[in-house]
């Protein structure tokens, strides 16, 4: 407990026990709450960060990680809970002032300026300044003098970068952050962007780091990485810390997997068909690849049948749906729908031959937010009810009423705008549209992803009732429950490519989260 | 997804149905504020707001005029003078609102066309070239519609398929379409000979200039295809989110092409009635029409990053162009003055729909529910 204030150089690190570290405590939350509009994100969480540590966070989509992340960078306010910064309660009004305080945050997606050379990125909003003007000498100096403390001496401050690979661009916003003096410095999936030897390196420069003292608050879903380079792991899960401090190369996979599952709401799944019918593949896709995406897909849906594809946010999941549908063309590899092949890249022949689908991005990919319910509703099949081009307002209005009663829309009223809506009722307009026509084959991204408890259950109902009327469902997920909830058959996969098939009854939640996270549990999954 | 865990009850029976969402206050909120008319009328046609939108740029007009019976009332008292001036404003407005119906579905649909006013002179100066004029009437008007057409083909095809920004493609294309028009004419004018021609601009039927009832016809048209069509709502799709267009399985490219077509098409039609009213064509022709139509698509409504515009309004912001310029000229005021009085509207039309927006149209929309009841 506490601050026992050995100067971090002669510390007895040898000495010390295997789940604690000697730094001082730098960074501590208690009881930390924070909720949104009919969410609650944080729900109580618990985090000790040591000086000189590698502090990995563990938690499923949804646990609250990003949340936290976004409390600690001055983005959001926690409602209640404690924020110890170096001793002192820390209130961050802002980024700026978290960072000011010495906490500086690499997100997932770099936000560095392209056309800013290198010196600029790192300096960024509190360049080095005489009377106004950037003293760009100085400012060069300073960025190589970090550039070399991260062992990347040989970068040009004055590189545009644009010019420079993904882990250049990483190294880059580690150079702001130390830039401000960082004493905290969180990353999130730092190693996602990164190819294998890139990892390597990203974690000799945050071996350098801890070693000068800094903390490391490392977010990763890669199990062999927290092994590596974690000293201790929390882990998060509906908000909620459920361990914490473990040793994160001693603890067993399987006990941390155990801390981020098992959820304390069931949600309501509707029955599964006790057998479901045999019947030919509804879609066969063979040996469907993209370059960096995917690579040698094959799987094939039934009619009536739903499966799921579990797999983290970059696995290919979504491309890879968005691939089937001709959104993106396939590099090799077919497609057929009821035997016939799908030319590639075309969405208008994959939805001639019965294919929808419910994109990951609901608002950006599906919805015209302006426009009222029933045009979005009847967005992919307007022209069906049309005459020699002329619209036929009055029967899609019904149409769109007949859908908005069958899934419930609320409120019932379809020349409202699509804006106005919740989530889950977005998401039921995006699903109701491919109920008109003669979809056979729905293609689900996310259906649930900012979806509330009740809509939920809905939607399940309406995906599971579709399948019931013979329509394939293929579905992504990032919830493991929900797709060993929801499908029929499992696939997982990750980086890419498919790891494992099975019934959803012959998997549990464990074992689908160790193998999208590459963990240890099934050794000789094939790769 | 942890959001689940403040409200959920573990044992949930099986059927949900009667348990209903959390419902945002504001949605509530704007249900109850909301009076809807009953059936479909000739202005909700364009949508609710967009109706809405269109009763204040009828009063600004209605304003306009006040203005005009205020300043120069001894013409104002004379009935014939203020119909013959309502005709002269209505003809004044032709041909910028025919060109303005074409720029409005562009700009619904997401794009920009700075090249209208350049194929607008490129069509009149090859429909009046002497070799076309041999075949006649019937000869000049095909030309000027096709050759409009095509350069806007031209423009769809760069922007669609070639991928270039709409800005630049329509940019070069204003720069090259008026060079090939100076090519072409020689840097002359040319003079039309042909009475058809000349007559369309001078014929009156019905007591009203033939021009207008032009104009009336592209404009009935151009309500037609954006409300009653496919293509209309292809074009307000593609506009509004053309990623979600593309995922319902709308050819978005073609639909994209197809919008820059309709646009040369209608500076085709505005090529034949300006050089009408000119007796002749030149390459300086309709100079800065496309920032006439823009800006009167804008006023009238038209969100210039696409999705939401509608016909009636961009009929309405030429209107109010044309009306502001009579109320200079019958004043006898300089047409600086004019320029910079008709750039301040411009601002503040955009800023009154930006701010103002929603108390304005609350006002007229309140104002039109009491009256229908």
């Amino acid at each position: 407990m506490s601050t026992e204030s050995t100067p971090s150089g002669d510390s007895p690190l040898v000495e010390a026990p295997a789940d604690t570290v000697a730094g001082e405590v730098v960074l501590r939350l208690t009881d930390v709450v924070k909720t949104f509009p009919g969410v609650r994100a944080l729900d109580g969480v618990q985090l000790e960060v040591r000086a000189g540590e590698v502090h990995c966070l563990l938690g499923q989509n949804g646990a609250g990680k990003s949340t936290l992340i976004k409390v600690l960078a001055g983005v959001h306010r926690p409602d209640s809970g404690q924020v110890q910064w170096r001793g002192e309660p820390a209130h961050f009004a802002n980024p700026q002032a978290a960072m000011r305080a010495g906490i500086a945050t690499i997100y997932q997606e770099l936000d560095l300026v392209e056309d800013l050379s290198v010196a600029e990125n790192a300096f960024l909003g509190h360049e080095p300044k005489v009377a106004g003007f950037v003293r760009r000498g100085h400012m060069a100096r300073r960025t190589r003098e970090i550039l070399s403390r991260l062992g990347h001496g040989e970068i040009p401050p004055g590189r545009m970068v644009r010019a420079l690979p993904a882990a250049g661009k990483q190294v880059v916003s580690m150079a702001r952050a130390l830039s401000h003096e960082a004493r905290l410095i969180i990353m999130d999936e730092p190693s996602a962007v990164l190819a294998h030897d890139e990892v390597d390196n990203l974690f000799r420069i945050i071996r350098e780091l801890t070693a000068q003292g800094i903390a490391v608050i490392y977010i990763s879903h890669r199990m062999e990485e927290i092994r590596e380079i974690g000293d201790r792991v929390t882990v998060l899960k509906d908000g909620r810390t459920t361990a914490a401090n473990l040793p994160a190369r001693e603890t067993p996979t399987r006990d941390l997997v155990a801390r981020m599952t098992g959820r304390n709401i069931e949600y309501v799944f509707p029955d599964r068909p006790t057998a479901p019918a045999a019947a030919a593949d509804l879609l066969r896709v063979e040996g469907l690849s993209r370059t960096g995406e995917f690579a040698d897909v094959s799987l094939s849906v039934r009619p009536g049948e739903i499966v799921g594809i579990a797999g983290l946010v970059g696995s290919g999941r979504s491309e890879l749906l968005e691939t089937i549908y001709g959104a993106r063309r396939a590099e090799s590899g077919t497609v057929r729908m009821g035997g016939r092949p799908l030319r590639p890249g075309s969405v208008g022949a994959a939805v001639r031959a019965g294919m929808g689908m419910a994109p990951e991005e609901r608002k950006s990919q599906a919805l015209l937010l302006g426009e009222p319910i029933h045009r979005n509703v009847t967005l992919a099949t307007f022209t069906r009810y049309a005459r020699l081009g002329f619209t036929n307002a009055g029967r899609e209005r019904a149409e769109a009423e007949r859908i908005a009663d069958e899934l419930q829309l609320r409120p019932n009223d379809v020349r409202r705008a699509v804006r106005t809506l919740s989530g889950g009722n977005q998401q039921k307009v995006v699903v109701g549209r491919w109920l008109l026509g003669d979809t056979r084959l729905l293609l689900l991204d996310e259906p649930t992803r900012g979806v509330d408890v009740g809509a939920r259950a809905e939607l399940y109902r309406v995906i599971r009732g579709l399948a019931a009327q013979g329509v394939g469902v293929l579905l992504v997920s990032s919830e493991v429950p929900e797709v060993l909830g929801l499908a029929d058959r499992v696939l997982v996969m990750r980086e890419g490519r498919m790891v494992r098939e099975a019934p959803a009854g012959e998997l549990d939640e464990n074992t689908v989260l160790d193998l999208v996270m590459a963990g240890s549990l099934m050794e000789g999954a094939p790769a | 997804m942890s959001e689940s865990t403040g409200t959920a009850t573990p044992d949930r029976p099986a059927d949900l149905p009667a348990q209903s969402p959390p419902v945002d206050p504001a949605v509530t909120a704007s249900l109850k504020e909301k009076p809807r008319a009953g059936g479909l009328s000739f202005w909700q046609g364009d949508g609710g707001e967009g109706a809405k939108r269109n009763l204040g740029l009828i009063g600004v007009l209605v304003v306009l005029v006040v203005i005009g019976a205020a300043t120069r009332w001894d013409l104002y008292s004379n009935p014939d003078w203020v119909w013959g001036n309502t005709l002269t404003i209505l003809k004044l407005a032709s041909v910028v609102g025919v060109v303005t119906v074409g720029m409005t579905f562009v700009i619904i649909g997401g794009g920009i066309d700075l090249s209208v006013g350049a194929i607008v002179a490129l069509a009149g100066v090859w429909a009046t070239t002497l070799a076309t004029q041999s075949y006649g009437a019937g000869g000049m008007i095909f030309t000027a519609i096709v050759v409009g057409t095509a350069v806007g083909v031209v423009n769809g095809v760069l922007i669609s398929y070639g991928r270039l920004v709409a800005f630049i493609a329509t940019l070069a294309m204003m720069v090259a379409a008026r060079g090939l028009a100076a090519q072409i004419s020689g840097k002359q004018t040319q003079v039309s000979n042909n009475s058809f021609i000349n007559g369309i601009a001078s014929t009156d039927v019905l007591g009203i200039p033939l021009l207008v009832y032009i104009l009336a016809a592209v404009v009935a048209a151009g309500w037609v295809l954006l409300n009653r069509t496919t293509f209309g709502r292809r074009t307000v799709a593609v506009g509004g989110n053309p990623e979600a267009a593309r995922l319902a399985g709308i050819n978005v490219r073609r639909h994209t092409l197809l919008l820059y077509a309709l646009s040369g098409l209608c500076c085709g039609i505005a090529a034949i009635m300006l050089t009408a009213q000119a007796n002749s064509a030149q390459a300086a022709m309709a100079n800065l029409y496309e920032l006439d139509a823009i800006a009167a698509a804008i006023i009238g409504g038209t969100l210039l990053s696409g999705g939401r515009g509608t016909i009636v309004g961009s009929l309405l912001g030429v209107l109010i162009f044309s009306t502001i310029t009579n109320l200079f000229a019958i004043n006898g005021l300089s047409t600086e003055a004019q320029n910079m009085v008709k750039g301040g509207i411009i601002v503040g039309a955009v800023l009154i729909q930006q701010v103002q927006f929603r108390s304005v149209t609350q006002f007229f929309g309140r104002q039109k529910a009491t009256t229908s009841g």
